[in-house]
């Protein structure tokens, strides 16, 4: 059986690193809330945007020669899957339910026999990814250094998609991200955004005609890239307002764990030294009476 | 009956400006400055750097974009941009830091026409505003 002592000290030492989940759930409840405001303040604009996209490709009388953004390559052979996943751990299983879903996407590719590429965005992505799918990886990419999400982080990895896309070195490419819902619950989600699924646009498509200036090809073939960079952004956004929302149910719970721990050893503490105290007694009472 | 329309503007990050009482914008288009009235037809255009002019009620406002979409639909006006500032916001430091930016990236020698077009076009409204 453990020492009063050591008990003692387990009991500080638990009680430390409940402070510290303490302290890790209170920032990422601020950190939540400011996340969460980004995330809604950024909904409009992707929104609108989709719309517009809807509307455009509604619209394309030539369906043959759209842009390859909006229509595909033709083939379906190389499949770029980016993973978005965050910087830090201690999250919970924010990370592992988005590798989750991607490898099960990766493995549904390979039984096809399909060509797998993926680009990472967060480090800890990479390092549960390399193991694996090290081959695959062509390129790993960490915003560590911004403090916030921005749109030109977004944008970069935006550009770096569509020049892998022309010079034609896939043909899909799937985002996979956490969608927020809410604190207790984040959703990881697979996007197609390239080609665009266009699955929507029946359902959406307006009668109303637009002037379009200049035509609808250059229109779009502007839009198109844009559009990337904002789902992209989008997803980010999701991704840190879910990281956060992760992050503070799981130090709760912590803490929580933390607390019975405490109250256990506590009970064990005060019994051993009820025990210690008892056989001294007895000691003491057995030697007076062999007097 | 009034003559007034909406308009909403949007960056990546937040909705920008919002705007019921608005009489007339005028919006750089890529193929030149276009003023929008409220029932104008429906349009999709994008656009070059330039500077959005905002007429209402309450006054004239100004701000500068780098590029965007605008749509105009139902006496709705949206325009999406990821760089726009308001020219009230603007110090000359910041106009002379956007410029020699621009000024450094149209000496790239692999610059395409289009891209060589719209930086031409964003050193002419700098060099207006400064």
């Amino acid at each position: 059986m453990a020492t009063l002592d050591d008990l003692k000290k387990r009991i500080a030492s638990v009680k430390s690193t409940q402070k510290i989940t303490k302290a890790m759930k209170m920032v990422a409840a601020a950190k939540l809330r400011k996340a969460q405001e980004n995330a809604e303040k950024g909904r409009p604009y992707s929104e609108k945007m989709n719309n517009i996209i809807l509307n455009l490709s509604s619209g394309i009388s030539d369906k043959e020669n759209a842009p390859k953004l909006l229509s595909g390559t033709g083939e379906e052979k190389i499949y770029l899957c980016i993973v978005l996943t965050s910087d830090r751990g201690l999250c919970g299983g924010f990370n592992s339910n988005i590798i989750k879903k991607a490898k099960a996407y990766f493995k549904k590719l390979s039984e096809e026999g399909k060509i797998l590429k993926i680009i990472t965005v967060g480090s800890k992505g990479y390092d549960q990814l390399k193991r694996v799918y090290k081959d695959s990886i062509v390129e790993k990419i960490s915003f560590k250094e911004s403090k916030t999400i921005n749109y030109l982080d977004a944008e970069k990895v935006g550009k770096l998609i569509i020049e892998n896309f022309e010079k034609k070195e896939f043909d899909v490419c799937t985002i996979f991200y956490n969608k927020f819902k809410n604190v207790i619950t984040q959703i990881p989600q697979e996007q197609q955004i390239i080609p665009l699924k266009t699955s929507e646009v029946e359902e959406n498509s307006s009668e109303d005609n637009y002037e379009f200036e200049p035509d609808e090809d250059e229109i779009l073939s502007n839009l198109l890239p844009k559009n990337i960079s904002t789902q992209i952004f989008k997803a980010m956004l999701e991704n840190s307002a879910s990281e956060q929302g992760s992050r503070m149910s799981a130090m709760d719970s912590a803490t929580r764990n933390a607390g019975e721990m405490v109250d256990k050893l506590t009970i064990e503490y005060n019994r051993s030294r009820q025990a210690a105290i008892t056989k001294e007694l007895i000691e003491i009472i057995s030697g007076a009476e062999s007097l | 009956m009034s003559e007034e329309f909406k308009i909403e503007i949007v960056n990546p990050e937040k909705s920008f400006l919002s705007k019921e009482d608005v009489t007339e914008v005028v919006v750089p288009a890529f193929e030149g400055e276009m003023g929008i009235l409220k029932d104008h037809i429906s349009i999709i255009s994008f656009l070059k750097p330039g500077i959005i002019k905002i007429f209402s009620k309450s006054g004239e406002e100004h701000y500068y974009v780098e590029d965007g979409i605008v749509e105009f639909k139902n006496n709705n006006l949206s325009v999406l941009t990821s760089s726009i500032f308001n020219i009230k916001d603007f110090d000359k430091d910041k106009i002379s830091e956007l410029l020699t930016q621009a000024e450094e990236y149209s000496k790239n020698s692999e610059i395409t026409d289009q891209n060589k077009y719209l930086v031409d076009q964003k050193i002419d409204v700098l060099k207006t505003l400064n």
